[in-house]
């Protein structure tokens, strides 16, 4: 039952953002739309967190989704963005699957450490690779949208209507996840993995599967980010990236599936206005708004209204004992 | 013949990086910090030589001077941000998550970057000056060798064995080896190891402006000085186990080794050949070349 229901309010969800799309201005509906693509990809770190892996590389998963999505209507003709963003989802989704038995073996920040070469490798192939123009990156063609061509005057409102479907799709299976089985064990993974060995359950496959599913959203993500912003680059997987994709994720906190979306479009909005009002110190800004949600708001923005339960999220992830050794 | 530049181009980017990785290393050796922000501190650090050496040069010093200078920025860097840093930011997060502490040096990465911005503008500084004060020297086999990066060698060499010799053979460097080992036991003994923190994040930071102020002259120094230089010296620290000296040097050494030898047999690969041999390494040394032994938890 909760399953239908959660169903439900993720379906009015939709309808309501999809309704206030209709009144915003232009600006505005890129704003949100990238917000939510973004959004998508901190989602993949939360679950990851949530699980006991910390990524400083979930740029990898986000610019791996882009380049699929952008290099489709010339490989293999297909131009549908639903389709494009599946496939760029499943293309990052088999990369993460590949890797993740060898990152499961290693925890706190090896494990961040390792994310971050693999995503700075893919950031040197990029670079590299004249295919994919290097350092310029690609111009990405406009998709189109189960078979309507998206002309200008339109394109902006079918494409944030889609990326608000797929992403609200994405955060429903995230919610079910959470509550089932092995979410729950992801929880119990992170709080103390070697109880969990003791209890009969794998940890190492626990933590591949969050990665897996940090790598599929990661891939959403790039995906449609790639075919709004018309445009892909390396950097997309550069470690800057990735950690504004980090700063997100502590913003929102992990109570809360939603608060990941408000934490995406608040800092969407305050980067907008600070590069326009004050270009030179809105990374300042940015560093002083983190400091003050870890010190004050160690549970993020997510624990406003998610209530202060006192979770598992609330222990470390890497147990006190442990890191005394 | 080219083996041997290799190896010279190594050595030389191997001492400039040793003498950053080895704050690094101290810093996450004794406060348990693995700190973006050391990035931000290199940049200060060699915006600061800029500025110095600038001076130096205004007062009619002789270009020795210029040394000095590069030397006096380091040090000014670290007392005044060492212990603000610490002090005021990081002493707060004692004992959380180190991921946690992490995500707080990322915030203050972020927050340096806009002041150096603040304090010396956007435009880039030259000081050449020093580059050219040692000449250079032919080595058999027509390799010439820039003098000033026997310099730092030289310097590389100073702090490592320094380093080491202070932490293994004086009176402070065995309560700092203390506090490392058991934090509560040697506060419990009379150990003011919060001042301890505070002297040991101190001296890494002047590691890290030190590595800034000497390589100034080699660069123009201008903003995104940090971000190339973390994630580089992540990798030396990381493939050398991360609290340990020999560690830092070893680490050095590879990722030396492997950029020359990428930039001069296939230059394509210098932006992530570190990268291969940080993750080749951490395969099949989960926890770094001179891992220490403790408990598992799995």
């Amino acid at each position: 039952m909760p399953l239908v229901r959660s169903f439900a309010v993720a379906v009015a969800i939709a309808l309501v953002l999809a309704a206030g799309g209709l009144l915003a201005p232009k600006w505005l509906l890129f704003l949100a739309t990238m917000s939510v693509s973004h959004g998508l990809a901190v989602l993949g770190i939360v679950v990851l967190m949530r699980g006991g892996g910390a990524s400083f590389g979930q740029g990898m998963f986000f610019a791996i989704g882009a380049y699929v999505a952008a290099s489709m209507p010339q490989t293999l003709g297909i131009t549908d963005a639903v389709v494009r963003s599946l496939l760029g989802m499943i293309a990052a989704g088999v990369v993460a699957a590949v890797f993740a038995p060898m990152l499961a073996r290693y925890r706190g920040i090896f494990f961040a450490m390792l994310t971050l070469a693999l995503s700075m490798v893919l950031y040197g192939l990029l670079s590299k690779a004249s295919a994919v123009g290097g350092t310029d990156g690609l111009t990405v063609a406009k998709p189109t949208l189960l078979g309507l061509v998206l002309t200008p005057g339109r394109a902006d409102y079918l494409l944030f209507v889609l990326t608000v479907a797929l992403s609200v799709l994405a955060a429903w299976a995230v919610v079910v996840y959470k509550n089932s089985v092995a979410g729950l064990l992801a929880q119990a993974v992170r709080a103390n993995s070697l109880r969990v060995e003791y209890l009969g359950a794998s940890s190492q496959r626990s933590l591949a599967t969050s990665f897996v599913l940090c790598g599929l959203l990661g891939g959403l993500g790039g995906a449609i980010t790639a075919q709004v912003l018309g445009h892909v680059e390396p950097d997309f997987t550069n470690w800057t990236t990735s950690g504004e994709f980090v700063f997100i994720a502590v913003l929102a906190g992990q109570q809360s599936v939603a608060a990941v979306f408000v934490a995406s479009l608040l800092l969407e909005i305050v980067r907008s206005f600070s590069n326009l009002y004050f270009p030179n110190t809105w990374q300042l800004a940015l560093g002083a708004f983190l400091l003050f949600v870890i010190l004050f708001r160690p549970g993020g923005i997510g624990s406003l209204w998610a209530g202060r339960r006192k979770t598992v999220a609330d222990t470390p992830a890497v147990p006190l004992q442990e890191r005394r050794a | 013949m080219q083996a041997l530049t290799i190896v010279v181009d190594a050595i030389t980017y191997a001492s400039w990086l040793f003498i950053v990785s080895l704050g690094l290393t101290l810093v996450f050796g004794v406060l348990k910090i693995l700190n973006i922000a050391h990035g931000s501190v290199y940049a200060l650090g060699a915006y600061a030589a800029a500025s110095f050496v600038a001076l130096a040069l205004a007062l009619g010093l002789a270009p020795g001077f210029a040394l000095v200078a590069m030397l006096l920025a380091a040090a000014a860097v670290a007392v005044v941000v060492g212990p603000l840093l610490e002090r005021a930011l990081l002493a707060r997060f004692y004992g959380r998550d180190e991921v946690l502490l992490l995500l707080v040096t990322y915030a203050l990465f972020l927050m340096l970057e806009d002041v150096t911005k603040l304090v010396w503008g956007v435009n880039p500084y030259f000081v050449s000056g020093p580059y050219q004060l040692f000449g250079n020297l032919a080595l058999p086999g027509g390799i010439r060798v820039i003098g000033y990066d026997l310099l730092l060698i030289v310097l590389a060499v100073v702090c490592g064995v320094t380093t080491w010799f202070g932490l293994n053979r004086t009176r402070g460097g065995k309560i700092v080896l203390a506090v490392i080992h058991n934090p509560e036991m040697s506060a419990s003994m009379g150990v003011n190891v919060q001042r301890v923190y505070m002297v040991a994040f101190s001296i890494g930071v002047f590691l890290a402006a030190l590595g800034g102020a000497f390589t100034a002259p080699m660069i123009s120094v201008q903003p995104g000085l940090s971000v190339s230089v973390i994630v580089v010296s992540f990798a030396v620290v990381i493939i050398g186990g991360l609290s340990s000296i020999e560690g830092a040097a070893i680490g050095a050494l590879v990722v030396g080794l492997a950029r020359a030898a990428s930039v001069h047999l296939a230059p394509d690969f210098e932006l992530f050949s570190i990268y291969l041999v940080m993750a080749g390494v951490l395969i099949f040394r989960p926890e770094g070349l001179f891992q220490s032994v403790k408990a598992r938890l799995i």
